[in-house]
């Protein structure tokens, strides 16, 4: 549904992207996840036809988006990251201006974005710059939607939105994804990825990966133990004072650590040494409690722990540095 | 302990539409105080009263020994203010950022150049003085904001949404610091849409319809709603708000 | 498939309508834009005047024959003077300027009428404080305008030889009102700001908002965009030609003295230039506060300054001259100028409404090839 092969592009003396290629299918919704400045807006304008690469071919819906650019912007929904609506029109003016600008009505594509619009119908008169966050989205929303596109192009729709909103548009997505639209979504919340079906982190224009959120999560290759205790901010530095630690993050209400020289590689290839293995964590574990114990650190808890697609972001973003 | 702010029913009223409805809360000296809450809750109305920028319709709050009714400008002189949205000119460079803030705050001239020289090491940016902050990765960017904003050593810095956008490794150095500036005994009231950087704080109470409908340390919250994180707090409380436009 | 030509037409509508919109909710600007034209012509109707009423002068006649009374009673007589002061002897006068009592004073030669009869060459000095160069040159100029008419008149009498210092200026402004100056100047100026600057600062804050991004991403013809925008600007400024019109005629009696017809049509064709001129503009800039300081300083400081609206182009030095062709208010003042003061007819215009015309046609060509449907 969308293609990219190697696209590249170079603003004065920036690298946007460098070499970037992957694939939507149909029906996808594709997250592309990463933090600001990594050369997602770049990507999405690419493909959206504003803007053109210095290398590389991409394709939406079959159609090139140098030569066909015409075809492309009459089937494709595209919402910016900035709040694109006029802020001085109300939600009705605002969904109708957008129905005529791509040849159709607001009654024609009633029944797609009835869900999405049910919900702001209450406020149709109100001035779009007078809305909420979360409103204002679904408005953007269902005027990238009116004319029905194929594909959906949302550039950090969730950025700034409270988790409540967030939510709720993700699940908007998904009864979008039911009708057959496909979605390329672009996300700087990492937990946002396991929303997606599949997912390509992104980092200074470079792609760290792509595949499915749990399929990037099982390739994560060093045993991941979560340490928590009464003193947070002293045991991260003490975390890190360890020489077998290799790296050490808070995440959340635990830090997450990994150890030096320890690939969890073993644990699927060599299914003998699998006890052995297990033996090792509990040792290693228990070792590190005493230790940190010994520096006073009381309630300790230590585990070992499935790595989230925020882990295998930090790991594998230490290979782009 | 001391306390460093003290709210008691503080309102805020646009017409009939009260914004911020009876708030009442404390925060200590040296803690990390979350502030969080869905979009039009009534956050940002309320930062903008404790720091001095709006007055309220009723009630009253006592910022760093100020009361914000009465002596808005001693509290301006007091508390340091980032957000994410303005935090430093893009067209200046990173030494001359330091020096207007420095200027703005009555840093004294002897100082400056001191402490200027320990904020550029700390952040390993002694080779970017002279460079644009435009040209600064955005990571680096949000860091430099927090130290300029606790550069005249305020007694409180107020951090709306710090590091939305931001890298997952540059968010959690960004909160390093500002543990470090709580172990120097800044108070630190912070905003944030990422529930994962909630259980940093040392209390978080989350806003409802203009109401502080919950606060406590994490650990309780999590507790009281029987909830495995803080995303699951929030979204208890925030799921059943009436108000979803500003 | 739907039909191409009514959906185009709904798409433009809804343009248009949106536009309209726009300009509707902003109380503020829609204000000032219907104001200022108002304003401006009130002000330089009123405030910054040139022209001169009672100033004070004084006379300093050593010859006091008929002649010279009947002079001074004519300036007398007239509204741009009162005689405040008759001086004894020559001192006096550069107390008078000292003292900046008077703003001019008459000196007569001794025996004044008797040298006018015999040698036809008598003397009057006309010696006026400069301090504000403009004012002075105005008072000399109408005294001077007086003397000559009181000349003209006794040369019908008594058929007296002299030579008659002709006012070209009083030709066709027999009152010397500043108003038949200014109106044509402020008519070009304001459909410029309001075609010119509002065209392209709308455009520039589609670019900002990240509107014009959705709008480039949709199947809408960048042409049509284009076109919209300019419409409600069309409007206004023909909105603004017709208060100017008023004013002028009702209230600084500025009369049109030639077609009205012709003055609307000159006007069409200036209003076009500058909607195009606005489009160009917008194709360079991507934020309002540039779009602003473009038609502001760009366009704004050569109109004021090398239009022939404020100093004669005949007085400029020849650079600004050969510059003062580029700017199409020049070629608007002169046309408005005869239509409107001089009465003249379409032919009188036929230069100006040739030149305004190639400069649409131009800038309209400009502005749709430079229109980019891309982002950068």
């Amino acid at each position: 549904m969308i293609s990219c092969n190697n696209i590249s592009k170079k603003y004065k003396k920036v690298q946007a992207l460098s070499d970037i290629s992957f694939e939507v299918k149909p029906g996808e919704i594709f997250g592309l996840i990463g933090p600001d400045g990594a050369g997602k807006t770049t990507l999405f304008r690419i493909l959206t036809t504003l803007i053109l690469a210095d290398e590389g071919v991409a394709a939406v819906n079959g159609l090139d988006v140098v030569k066909d650019y015409k075809l492309i912007r009459e089937r494709v929904g595209y919402m910016p990251g900035r709040f694109s609506l006029y802020q001085d029109l109300s939600v009705e003016e605002n969904l109708n201006f957008f129905a005529t600008v791509f040849n159709t009505t607001v009654e024609e594509n009633y029944a797609l974005v009835r869900d999405i619009y049910q919900q702001i119908e209450p406020f149709k008169t109100r001035k779009a710059g007078k809305l909420s966050g979360g409103m204002k989205q679904k408005l953007a929303l269902s005027c990238a939607l009116i004319h029905k596109p194929t594909v959906l192009f949302l550039d950090e729709p969730t950025t700034g939105v409270d988790p409540v909103s967030r939510k709720e548009f993700w699940g908007m997505l998904k009864k979008l994804q039911q009708q057959g639209i496909t979605i390329l979504v672009s996300t700087p919340y990492m937990d946002e990825a396991s929303l997606c079906d599949r997912i390509a982190l992104i980092q200074k224009g470079r792609l760290l990966t792509i595949d499915s959120p749990g399929k990037i999560a099982d390739s994560f290759k060093k045993t991941l133990l979560s340490v928590s205790s009464e003193n947070m901010s002293m045991l991260l530095t003490d975390l890190r004072a360890i020489p077998e630690v290799e790296s050490c993050y808070a995440f959340g209400d635990s830090h997450h650590i990994t150890l030096k020289n320890r690939t969890s590689e073993y644990k699927q290839e060599h299914s003998d040494s699998r006890r052995k293995m297990a033996d090792d964590i509990t040792v290693i574990i228990n070792n590190l409690k005493v230790n940190l114990e010994a520096k006073n650190h009381i309630n300790v808890i230590i585990k070992e722990i499935k790595p989230g697609i925020e882990d295998c972001f930090m790991e594998l973003s230490k290979n782009n540095m | 302990m001391e306390k460093v702010i003290v709210v008691e029913n503080l309102t805020k009223a646009f017409g009939r539409f009260k914004a911020v409805d009876q708030i009442s809360f404390e925060v200590e000296k040296g803690e990390i105080f979350g502030f969080l809450g869905a979009n039009g809750a009534g956050k940002t109305t309320a930062m903008r009263m404790l720091c001095g920028l709006s007055i309220p319709t009723s009630g009253k709050a006592i910022v760093a020994g100020y009361d914000i009714r009465t002596q808005p400008e001693m509290i301006k002189k007091n508390i340091g203010y980032m957000s994410q949205k303005f935090a430093l000119y893009e067209d200046l460079t990173v030494a001359e950022n330091i020096r207007f803030y420095a200027g703005i705050y009555h840093v004294p001239e002897k100082e400056i150049a001191p402490r200027t020289q320990k904020l550029l090491e700390r952040l390993g940016l002694e080779h970017e003085k002279d460079s644009l902050v435009k040209a600064l990765p955005l990571g680096w960017k949000q860091k430099l904001a927090f130290s300029v904003a606790v550069f005249h050593h305020p007694g409180i810095v107020f951090l709306d949404e710090p590091t939305g956008g931001v890298d997952p490794v540059t968010r959690r150095q960004f909160w390093e610091m500002i543990y470090e500036a709580t172990d120097s005994g800044i108070t630190v009231f912070v905003t944030t849409h990422y529930m994962d950087e909630a259980e940093y704080c040392d209390r978080v109470s989350i806003m409802v319809d203009g109401k502080i409908a919950a606060l406590d340390t994490p650990a309780n919250l999590k507790k009281e709603f029987d909830a495995n994180n803080m995303d699951e707090v929030f979204y208890r409380l925030a799921r059943n708000a009436s108000r979803k436009a500003d | 498939m739907h039909p191409e030509k009514p959906i185009e037409m709904k798409q433009f509508i809804s343009f248009v309508r949106k536009e309209f919109h726009h300009i509707f909710r902003d109380r503020t600007t829609m204000a000032i834009l219907l104001i200022l034209p108002v304003l401006m012509l009130l002000l330089f109707g009123y405030a910054i005047n040139t022209e001169v009423k009672n100033s004070k002068i004084a006379v300093y006649d050593p010859s006091n024959d008929t002649y010279t009374r009947a002079i001074i009673e004519k300036m007398q007589a007239s509204e741009y003077f009162s005689v405040v002061k008759m001086l004894k002897n020559e001192q006096e006068m550069s107390e008078q300027f000292k003292s900046g009592e008077v703003k001019m004073v008459i000196a007569f030669s001794e025996n004044f009428h008797e040298n006018l009869l015999h040698t036809g060459d008598a003397q009057i000095a006309l010696i006026a404080d400069a301090t504000d160069p403009n004012s002075a040159k105005s008072v000399v100029n109408y005294a001077t305008a007086i003397i000559a008419g009181y000349q003209l008149e006794s040369q019908q009498l008594q058929q007296i030889p002299f030579q008659i210092d002709t006012q070209i200026k009083l030709l066709y402004n027999p009152q010397m009102k500043g108003a038949y100056n200014f109106v044509p100047g402020v008519m070009g100026m304001i459909l410029m700001l309001i075609c010119a600057m509002m065209t392209s600062i709308s455009i520039a804050r589609e670019k900002e908002m990240g509107t014009m991004e959705v709008l480039l991403v949709s199947p809408v013809k960048p042409a049509m965009l284009i076109i919209a925008k300019t419409i409600p600007y069309f409007f206004i400024s023909l909105i603004n030609l017709t208060t100017i019109l008023l004013i002028s005629v009702f209230i600084l009696g500025v009369p049109v003295a030639g077609s009205l017809f012709w003055l609307l049509a000159l006007s069409l064709v200036y209003i076009f230039v500058n909607l195009s001129l606005g489009l160009v503009i917008s194709s360079v800039v991507n934020n309002q506060q540039t779009a602003l300081l473009i038609s502001g300083m760009v366009l704004m400081l050569p109109v004021i300054m090398l239009s022939g609206m404020m100093f004669p182009i005949e007085n400029m030095p020849v650079f600004f001259q050969w510059i003062s062709q580029l700017i199409p208010a020049k070629w608007y003042i002169i046309g408005v100028k005869q239509i409107m003061i001089k009465g003249l007819g379409f032919s009188a215009i036929m230069p100006q409404l040739a030149v305004l015309s190639g400069m649409a046609v131009l800038l309209i060509a400009i502005s749709i090839k430079k229109f980019k449907y891309r982002l950068e």
